[in-house]
Protein backbone atom coordinates (compact mmCIF):
# COMPACT_ATOMS: atom_id res chain seq x y z
CA UNK A 1 0.00 0.00 0.00
CA UNK A 2 2.77 2.37 0.95
CA UNK A 3 4.68 1.52 -2.21
CA UNK A 4 1.57 2.02 -4.25
CA UNK A 5 1.11 5.49 -2.75
CA UNK A 6 4.73 6.38 -3.33
CA UNK A 7 4.47 5.37 -6.95
CA UNK A 8 1.59 7.74 -7.29
CA UNK A 9 3.58 10.64 -5.98
CA UNK A 10 5.54 12.42 -8.61
CA UNK A 11 9.29 12.56 -8.37
CA UNK A 12 8.92 16.29 -8.19
CA UNK A 13 6.66 16.16 -5.17
CA UNK A 14 8.92 13.80 -3.25
CA UNK A 15 12.05 15.74 -4.08
CA UNK A 16 10.28 18.97 -3.38
CA UNK A 17 9.16 17.78 0.00
CA UNK A 18 12.63 16.56 0.92
CA UNK A 19 14.40 19.66 -0.25
CA UNK A 20 11.95 22.02 1.37
CA UNK A 21 12.32 20.14 4.65
CA UNK A 22 16.09 20.30 4.45
CA UNK A 23 16.58 23.78 3.22
CA UNK A 24 13.83 25.72 4.90
CA UNK A 25 13.05 23.89 8.11
CA UNK A 26 11.52 26.79 10.01
CA UNK A 27 12.31 29.70 7.78
CA UNK A 28 8.69 30.43 7.03
CA UNK A 29 8.32 34.05 6.17
CA UNK A 30 6.06 36.10 8.40
CA UNK A 31 3.50 38.83 7.74
CA UNK A 32 5.85 41.33 9.26
CA UNK A 33 8.85 40.30 7.13
CA UNK A 34 6.83 40.38 3.93
CA UNK A 35 5.42 43.74 4.86
CA UNK A 36 8.85 45.10 5.71
CA UNK A 37 10.28 44.00 2.37
CA UNK A 38 7.42 45.50 0.39
CA UNK A 39 7.50 48.61 2.58
CA UNK A 40 11.11 49.24 1.58
CA UNK A 41 10.37 48.36 -2.04
CA UNK A 42 7.42 50.75 -2.16
CA UNK A 43 9.47 53.51 -0.49
CA UNK A 44 12.08 53.13 -3.22
CA UNK A 45 9.44 53.15 -5.96
CA UNK A 46 7.79 56.25 -4.45
CA UNK A 47 11.17 57.99 -4.37
CA UNK A 48 11.69 57.25 -8.06
CA UNK A 49 8.16 58.40 -8.91
CA UNK A 50 8.58 61.63 -6.92
CA UNK A 51 11.99 62.36 -8.48
CA UNK A 52 10.28 62.56 -11.88
CA UNK A 53 13.54 62.04 -13.77
CA UNK A 54 14.00 61.31 -17.46
CA UNK A 55 12.69 58.03 -18.84
CA UNK A 56 16.20 56.61 -19.19
CA UNK A 57 17.12 57.53 -15.60
CA UNK A 58 13.84 56.12 -14.26
CA UNK A 59 14.39 52.84 -16.09
CA UNK A 60 17.90 52.58 -14.67
CA UNK A 61 16.55 53.15 -11.15
CA UNK A 62 13.95 50.45 -11.76
CA UNK A 63 16.49 47.94 -12.92
CA UNK A 64 18.25 48.45 -9.58
CA UNK A 65 15.03 48.07 -7.60
CA UNK A 66 13.99 44.96 -9.56
CA UNK A 67 17.36 43.31 -8.95
CA UNK A 68 17.46 44.35 -5.27
CA UNK A 69 13.98 43.24 -4.22
CA UNK A 70 12.85 40.74 -6.84
CA UNK A 71 13.86 37.12 -7.34
CA UNK A 72 14.81 37.94 -10.91
CA UNK A 73 16.23 34.52 -11.89
CA UNK A 74 13.05 32.82 -10.63
CA UNK A 75 10.74 35.27 -12.41
CA UNK A 76 12.77 35.00 -15.62
CA UNK A 77 12.76 31.20 -15.58
CA UNK A 78 9.07 31.03 -14.81
CA UNK A 79 8.27 33.41 -17.68
CA UNK A 80 10.18 31.19 -20.09
CA UNK A 81 8.51 28.02 -18.83
CA UNK A 82 9.68 24.48 -19.65
CA UNK A 83 12.16 25.73 -22.26
CA UNK A 84 14.30 27.08 -19.40
CA UNK A 85 15.11 23.54 -18.26
CA UNK A 86 16.97 22.75 -21.46
CA UNK A 87 19.29 25.75 -21.30
CA UNK A 88 22.95 25.73 -20.33
CA UNK A 89 24.11 27.86 -17.41
CA UNK A 90 25.50 30.59 -19.64
CA UNK A 91 22.43 30.63 -21.88
CA UNK A 92 20.23 30.96 -18.81
CA UNK A 93 22.39 33.81 -17.49
CA UNK A 94 22.24 35.65 -20.80
CA UNK A 95 18.49 35.16 -20.99
CA UNK A 96 18.02 36.33 -17.37
CA UNK A 97 20.08 39.47 -17.98
CA UNK A 98 18.11 40.29 -21.14
CA UNK A 99 14.86 39.62 -19.30
CA UNK A 100 15.86 41.92 -16.43
CA UNK A 101 16.56 44.78 -18.86
CA UNK A 102 13.31 44.17 -20.73
CA UNK A 103 11.23 44.12 -17.54
CA UNK A 104 12.91 47.27 -16.22
CA UNK A 105 12.17 49.16 -19.42
CA UNK A 106 8.60 47.91 -19.65
CA UNK A 107 7.58 48.43 -16.02
CA UNK A 108 9.80 51.47 -15.50
CA UNK A 109 7.78 53.23 -18.20
CA UNK A 110 4.53 52.10 -16.57
CA UNK A 111 5.52 53.39 -13.16
CA UNK A 112 6.60 56.64 -14.74
CA UNK A 113 2.89 57.22 -15.48
CA UNK A 114 2.42 57.22 -11.68
CA UNK A 115 4.19 60.57 -11.62
CA UNK A 116 2.56 62.79 -9.01
CA UNK A 117 1.03 59.75 -7.31
CA UNK A 118 2.07 57.41 -4.54
CA UNK A 119 1.71 53.82 -3.35
CA UNK A 120 0.68 52.89 0.19
CA UNK A 121 1.04 49.46 1.77
CA UNK A 122 -2.22 48.49 3.46
CA UNK A 123 -1.95 44.91 4.73
CA UNK A 124 -0.27 41.54 4.40
CA UNK A 125 -1.73 38.04 4.45
CA UNK A 126 -0.55 34.50 3.83
CA UNK A 127 -1.48 33.04 0.44
CA UNK A 128 -0.60 29.40 0.11
CA UNK A 129 3.15 29.11 0.50
CA UNK A 130 3.69 32.81 -0.11
CA UNK A 131 2.69 36.13 1.31
CA UNK A 132 0.61 38.74 -0.37
CA UNK A 133 1.21 42.35 0.55
CA UNK A 134 -1.67 44.55 -0.49
CA UNK A 135 -1.13 48.15 -1.42
CA UNK A 136 -3.09 50.94 -3.02
CA UNK A 137 -1.85 53.23 -5.76
CA UNK A 138 -3.17 56.78 -5.66
CA UNK A 139 -2.84 58.50 -9.00
CA UNK A 140 -3.85 61.93 -10.08
CA UNK A 141 -7.14 61.97 -11.96
CA UNK A 142 -8.05 58.32 -11.56
CA UNK A 143 -9.65 56.12 -8.95
CA UNK A 144 -7.19 54.46 -6.55
CA UNK A 145 -6.33 50.93 -7.56
CA UNK A 146 -4.99 47.85 -5.88
CA UNK A 147 -1.44 46.54 -6.26
CA UNK A 148 -0.59 43.19 -4.69
CA UNK A 149 3.03 42.13 -4.21
CA UNK A 150 3.63 38.39 -3.81
CA UNK A 151 6.59 37.69 -1.54
CA UNK A 152 8.46 34.45 -0.98
CA UNK A 153 11.56 33.33 0.86
CA UNK A 154 11.91 30.11 -1.09
CA UNK A 155 14.84 31.38 -3.07
CA UNK A 156 16.76 31.70 0.21
CA UNK A 157 15.76 35.23 1.21
CA UNK A 158 12.69 37.42 1.14
CA UNK A 159 12.02 38.52 -2.42
CA UNK A 160 9.03 39.60 -4.39
CA UNK A 161 8.14 37.14 -7.12
CA UNK A 162 4.98 38.57 -8.59
CA UNK A 163 2.88 41.68 -8.85
CA UNK A 164 -0.86 41.91 -9.43
CA UNK A 165 -2.29 45.19 -10.70
CA UNK A 166 -6.07 45.16 -10.19
CA UNK A 167 -5.90 41.41 -10.50
CA UNK A 168 -3.71 41.39 -13.61
CA UNK A 169 -0.88 38.99 -12.91
CA UNK A 170 2.57 40.16 -14.04
CA UNK A 171 4.04 36.66 -14.17
CA UNK A 172 1.13 35.25 -16.18
CA UNK A 173 1.32 38.23 -18.53
CA UNK A 174 5.02 37.70 -19.09
CA UNK A 175 4.59 33.95 -19.63
CA UNK A 176 2.19 34.70 -22.48
CA UNK A 177 4.47 37.40 -23.84
CA UNK A 178 7.72 35.45 -23.66
CA UNK A 179 6.02 32.37 -25.14
CA UNK A 180 4.76 34.48 -28.06
CA UNK A 181 8.25 35.93 -28.58
CA UNK A 182 9.80 32.49 -28.49
CA UNK A 183 7.25 31.27 -31.06
CA UNK A 184 8.03 34.22 -33.31
CA UNK A 185 11.67 33.17 -33.19
CA UNK A 186 10.93 29.57 -33.99
CA UNK A 187 11.87 28.42 -30.50
CA UNK A 188 15.40 29.78 -30.86
CA UNK A 189 16.49 31.11 -27.45
CA UNK A 190 19.49 33.07 -28.80
CA UNK A 191 17.14 34.99 -31.09
CA UNK A 192 14.66 35.42 -28.21
CA UNK A 193 17.46 37.02 -26.18
CA UNK A 194 18.23 39.43 -29.02
CA UNK A 195 14.55 40.33 -29.24
CA UNK A 196 14.33 40.90 -25.47
CA UNK A 197 17.31 43.22 -25.60
CA UNK A 198 15.34 45.51 -27.90
CA UNK A 199 11.88 45.02 -26.35
CA UNK A 200 10.15 46.80 -23.48
CA UNK B 1 -51.50 57.58 -24.27
CA UNK B 2 -48.02 58.14 -25.57
CA UNK B 3 -46.77 55.63 -28.11
CA UNK B 4 -44.42 53.07 -26.62
CA UNK B 5 -40.74 53.91 -26.99
CA UNK B 6 -38.37 51.40 -28.44
CA UNK B 7 -34.86 52.28 -27.32
CA UNK B 8 -33.64 49.23 -29.22
CA UNK B 9 -31.76 50.53 -32.20
CA UNK B 10 -30.45 48.71 -35.19
CA UNK B 11 -26.93 48.27 -33.84
CA UNK B 12 -28.30 46.94 -30.58
CA UNK B 13 -30.56 44.55 -32.39
CA UNK B 14 -27.57 43.41 -34.38
CA UNK B 15 -25.44 42.82 -31.31
CA UNK B 16 -28.33 41.00 -29.65
CA UNK B 17 -28.44 38.60 -32.57
CA UNK B 18 -24.68 38.25 -32.43
CA UNK B 19 -24.73 37.52 -28.71
CA UNK B 20 -27.59 35.04 -29.07
CA UNK B 21 -25.48 33.26 -31.64
CA UNK B 22 -22.51 33.21 -29.32
CA UNK B 23 -24.59 31.87 -26.45
CA UNK B 24 -26.04 29.16 -28.64
CA UNK B 25 -22.52 28.30 -29.65
CA UNK B 26 -21.11 28.11 -26.17
CA UNK B 27 -23.93 26.06 -24.72
CA UNK B 28 -22.43 22.97 -26.31
CA UNK B 29 -18.68 23.00 -25.76
CA UNK B 30 -16.43 22.92 -22.71
CA UNK B 31 -15.46 26.16 -21.03
CA UNK B 32 -12.06 27.43 -19.96
CA UNK B 33 -10.45 27.51 -23.36
CA UNK B 34 -10.62 30.06 -26.12
CA UNK B 35 -13.10 28.35 -28.38
CA UNK B 36 -13.66 31.36 -30.59
CA UNK B 37 -9.99 32.12 -31.03
CA UNK B 38 -10.07 32.24 -34.83
CA UNK B 39 -13.03 34.66 -35.20
CA UNK B 40 -11.85 36.55 -32.11
CA UNK B 41 -8.47 37.14 -33.68
CA UNK B 42 -10.14 38.46 -36.83
CA UNK B 43 -12.22 40.89 -34.76
CA UNK B 44 -9.12 41.83 -32.78
CA UNK B 45 -7.35 42.74 -36.01
CA UNK B 46 -10.35 44.87 -37.00
CA UNK B 47 -10.50 46.59 -33.59
CA UNK B 48 -6.77 47.21 -33.57
CA UNK B 49 -7.01 48.75 -37.04
CA UNK B 50 -9.77 51.06 -35.80
CA UNK B 51 -7.62 52.03 -32.86
CA UNK B 52 -4.67 52.78 -35.13
CA UNK B 53 -6.67 54.80 -37.63
CA UNK B 54 -9.35 56.48 -35.50
CA UNK B 55 -9.37 56.02 -31.74
CA UNK B 56 -5.70 56.57 -30.96
CA UNK B 57 -5.21 59.66 -33.19
CA UNK B 58 -8.54 61.14 -32.04
CA UNK B 59 -7.61 60.59 -28.40
CA UNK B 60 -4.23 62.24 -28.95
CA UNK B 61 -5.95 65.25 -30.50
CA UNK B 62 -8.54 65.38 -27.74
CA UNK B 63 -5.93 65.03 -25.01
CA UNK B 64 -3.65 67.64 -26.55
CA UNK B 65 -6.26 70.23 -27.46
CA UNK B 66 -8.75 69.97 -24.60
CA UNK B 67 -7.43 71.02 -21.16
CA UNK B 68 -7.24 68.41 -18.42
CA UNK B 69 -9.97 69.99 -16.23
CA UNK B 70 -12.43 70.07 -19.12
CA UNK B 71 -11.71 66.44 -20.04
CA UNK B 72 -12.17 65.48 -16.41
CA UNK B 73 -15.51 67.32 -16.36
CA UNK B 74 -16.72 65.55 -19.50
CA UNK B 75 -15.67 62.18 -18.09
CA UNK B 76 -17.48 63.06 -14.85
CA UNK B 77 -20.70 63.68 -16.79
CA UNK B 78 -20.39 60.31 -18.54
CA UNK B 79 -19.73 58.59 -15.23
CA UNK B 80 -22.68 60.40 -13.61
CA UNK B 81 -25.22 59.31 -16.22
CA UNK B 82 -24.10 55.70 -15.75
CA UNK B 83 -25.10 55.83 -12.06
CA UNK B 84 -28.84 55.06 -12.47
CA UNK B 85 -27.84 51.88 -14.30
CA UNK B 86 -25.43 51.07 -11.46
CA UNK B 87 -28.27 51.58 -8.96
CA UNK B 88 -30.52 49.15 -10.86
CA UNK B 89 -27.77 46.52 -11.04
CA UNK B 90 -26.69 46.90 -7.41
CA UNK B 91 -30.33 46.43 -6.46
CA UNK B 92 -30.70 43.34 -8.64
CA UNK B 93 -27.55 41.98 -6.98
CA UNK B 94 -29.00 42.59 -3.51
CA UNK B 95 -26.31 45.21 -2.84
CA UNK B 96 -28.75 47.65 -1.31
CA UNK B 97 -26.11 49.68 0.47
CA UNK B 98 -24.22 50.31 -2.78
CA UNK B 99 -27.52 51.06 -4.53
CA UNK B 100 -28.35 53.65 -1.87
CA UNK B 101 -24.84 55.14 -2.04
CA UNK B 102 -24.95 55.46 -5.81
CA UNK B 103 -28.42 57.02 -5.61
CA UNK B 104 -27.05 59.62 -3.20
CA UNK B 105 -24.02 60.14 -5.39
CA UNK B 106 -26.21 60.71 -8.44
CA UNK B 107 -28.44 63.20 -6.61
CA UNK B 108 -25.52 65.16 -5.15
CA UNK B 109 -23.43 65.28 -8.33
CA UNK B 110 -26.41 66.07 -10.56
CA UNK B 111 -27.38 69.08 -8.41
CA UNK B 112 -24.40 70.50 -6.50
CA UNK B 113 -22.07 69.02 -9.09
CA UNK B 114 -23.84 70.86 -11.95
CA UNK B 115 -25.31 67.95 -13.95
CA UNK B 116 -22.37 65.77 -13.04
CA UNK B 117 -19.59 68.06 -14.27
CA UNK B 118 -18.00 68.08 -10.82
CA UNK B 119 -17.56 65.07 -8.60
CA UNK B 120 -18.63 66.39 -5.20
CA UNK B 121 -19.57 63.01 -3.71
CA UNK B 122 -16.24 61.29 -4.40
CA UNK B 123 -14.04 63.46 -2.18
CA UNK B 124 -16.87 63.43 0.39
CA UNK B 125 -16.45 59.67 0.72
CA UNK B 126 -18.82 58.20 -1.88
CA UNK B 127 -16.64 57.22 -4.86
CA UNK B 128 -18.16 55.55 -7.90
CA UNK B 129 -18.98 51.90 -7.32
CA UNK B 130 -19.19 50.67 -10.88
CA UNK B 131 -21.23 47.66 -11.83
CA UNK B 132 -23.09 46.23 -14.82
CA UNK B 133 -25.57 43.56 -15.79
CA UNK B 134 -22.73 41.14 -16.52
CA UNK B 135 -21.90 41.32 -12.83
CA UNK B 136 -25.58 40.87 -11.97
CA UNK B 137 -25.60 37.68 -14.06
CA UNK B 138 -22.45 36.56 -12.22
CA UNK B 139 -24.14 37.20 -8.85
CA UNK B 140 -27.14 35.24 -10.05
CA UNK B 141 -24.85 32.31 -10.75
CA UNK B 142 -24.19 32.57 -14.49
CA UNK B 143 -20.81 31.27 -15.60
CA UNK B 144 -18.36 33.40 -17.51
CA UNK B 145 -18.91 31.58 -20.80
CA UNK B 146 -16.46 31.85 -23.64
CA UNK B 147 -14.06 34.71 -24.26
CA UNK B 148 -15.25 36.93 -27.08
CA UNK B 149 -13.76 40.02 -28.61
CA UNK B 150 -16.65 42.18 -29.81
CA UNK B 151 -16.38 44.53 -32.77
CA UNK B 152 -15.91 48.11 -31.50
CA UNK B 153 -16.52 47.10 -27.88
CA UNK B 154 -13.43 44.96 -27.44
CA UNK B 155 -12.75 42.09 -25.01
CA UNK B 156 -15.73 40.47 -23.32
CA UNK B 157 -17.19 37.08 -22.44
CA UNK B 158 -20.45 35.63 -23.63
CA UNK B 159 -21.96 36.45 -20.22
CA UNK B 160 -20.63 40.01 -20.20
CA UNK B 161 -21.69 40.55 -23.81
CA UNK B 162 -25.27 39.71 -22.82
CA UNK B 163 -24.82 42.09 -19.88
CA UNK B 164 -23.70 44.89 -22.19
CA UNK B 165 -26.73 44.45 -24.41
CA UNK B 166 -29.11 44.39 -21.44
CA UNK B 167 -27.43 47.46 -19.91
CA UNK B 168 -27.84 49.32 -23.19
CA UNK B 169 -31.49 48.40 -23.62
CA UNK B 170 -32.50 48.90 -19.99
CA UNK B 171 -30.42 52.04 -19.42
CA UNK B 172 -32.74 54.18 -17.24
CA UNK B 173 -31.19 57.38 -18.54
CA UNK B 174 -31.88 56.39 -22.14
CA UNK B 175 -35.54 55.82 -21.24
CA UNK B 176 -36.16 59.25 -19.77
CA UNK B 177 -34.14 61.65 -21.90
CA UNK B 178 -34.71 62.69 -25.48
CA UNK B 179 -32.73 64.69 -27.99
CA UNK B 180 -30.85 66.96 -27.55
CA UNK B 181 -30.00 65.68 -24.04
CA UNK B 182 -29.32 62.19 -25.36
CA UNK B 183 -26.83 63.72 -27.77
CA UNK B 184 -25.00 65.41 -24.90
CA UNK B 185 -24.89 62.10 -23.06
CA UNK B 186 -23.50 60.33 -26.12
CA UNK B 187 -20.96 63.12 -26.57
CA UNK B 188 -19.82 62.85 -22.95
CA UNK B 189 -19.39 59.09 -23.38
CA UNK B 190 -17.28 59.65 -26.47
CA UNK B 191 -15.22 62.23 -24.58
CA UNK B 192 -14.77 59.83 -21.69
CA UNK B 193 -13.64 57.07 -24.05
CA UNK B 194 -11.10 59.36 -25.71
CA UNK B 195 -9.92 60.65 -22.33
CA UNK B 196 -9.35 57.10 -21.07
CA UNK B 197 -7.50 56.16 -24.24
CA UNK B 198 -5.36 59.31 -23.87
CA UNK B 199 -4.72 59.01 -20.13
CA UNK B 200 -3.48 55.44 -20.46
CA UNK B 201 -1.80 55.88 -23.83
CA UNK B 202 1.42 54.13 -22.88
CA UNK B 203 -0.20 51.22 -21.09
CA UNK B 204 -2.68 50.54 -23.90
CA UNK B 205 -0.04 51.06 -26.58
CA UNK B 206 2.17 48.61 -24.75
CA UNK B 207 -0.51 45.89 -24.94
CA UNK B 208 -1.70 46.65 -28.47
CA UNK B 209 1.48 47.62 -30.28
CA UNK B 210 4.52 46.56 -28.28
CA UNK B 211 3.56 43.03 -27.32
CA UNK B 212 4.45 39.98 -29.34
CA UNK B 213 0.83 38.76 -29.35
CA UNK B 214 -1.56 41.63 -28.67
CA UNK B 215 -4.61 39.38 -28.90
CA UNK B 216 -3.37 36.98 -26.22
CA UNK B 217 -2.28 39.89 -24.01
CA UNK B 218 -5.65 41.65 -24.33
CA UNK B 219 -7.47 38.43 -23.50
CA UNK B 220 -5.33 37.75 -20.44
CA UNK B 221 -5.52 41.28 -19.10
CA UNK B 222 -9.28 41.49 -19.63
CA UNK B 223 -10.11 38.12 -18.06
CA UNK B 224 -7.84 38.55 -15.05
CA UNK B 225 -9.02 42.06 -14.33
CA UNK B 226 -12.68 41.10 -14.82
CA UNK B 227 -12.40 38.10 -12.50
CA UNK B 228 -10.67 40.31 -9.96
CA UNK B 229 -13.50 42.85 -10.10
CA UNK B 230 -16.20 40.23 -9.78
CA UNK B 231 -14.49 38.29 -7.03
CA UNK B 232 -13.78 41.43 -5.08
CA UNK B 233 -16.61 41.05 -2.60
CA UNK B 234 -15.67 37.52 -1.69
CA UNK B 235 -11.89 37.72 -1.85
CA UNK B 236 -10.14 35.07 0.18
CA UNK B 237 -6.42 34.37 0.45
CA UNK B 238 -6.97 30.99 -1.19
CA UNK B 239 -8.84 32.49 -4.11
CA UNK B 240 -6.09 34.97 -4.75
CA UNK B 241 -3.22 32.52 -4.65
CA UNK B 242 -3.46 32.67 -8.40
CA UNK B 243 -0.36 34.54 -7.32
CA UNK B 244 1.28 32.36 -9.89
CA UNK B 245 4.14 31.46 -7.61
CA UNK B 246 3.46 27.83 -6.92
CA UNK B 247 4.80 26.17 -10.01
CA UNK B 248 7.44 28.88 -10.25
CA UNK B 249 9.29 27.46 -7.28
CA UNK B 250 8.40 23.90 -8.10
CA UNK B 251 10.10 24.39 -11.42
CA UNK B 252 13.02 26.19 -9.97
CA UNK B 253 14.16 24.62 -6.83
CA UNK B 254 12.40 21.30 -6.74
CA UNK B 255 13.60 19.67 -9.92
Amino acid sequence: MTIFTLNNLSRRAVLGGLISLAAWPAAAITDRQARTLVGRLVDDINTVIAANKSEAATIKEFEGIFARYGDVPAIARSALGPTARGLSGSELDAYTAAFRGYMSRKYGKRFREFSGGRIEVTSARPAGRFYEVLSTAYLRGSNPFELTFVVSDRGGEDRFINLLIEGVNMLATERVEITAMLDQNGGNVARLIQMLERAG
Amino acid sequence: MAPPKFPLRLTQAFSLVLVAGLLAGCAAGPSGEDRFETPNRAVHGFNKGLDTVILRPASQAYGTVVPDVVRQGVSNVASNVSLPGDVVNHTLQGEFRSAANMTGRFLVNSTFGVLGLFDIAGPAGVPEDDTDFGETLHVWGAGEGAYVELPLLGPSTSRDAVGTVVDTILNPIGAVIETPESTYVAASRTGSLLDGRYRFTNTIDSVLYDSADSYAQSRLVYLQNRRFELGDDTTTPAASSGAGGDDLYDDLYFE
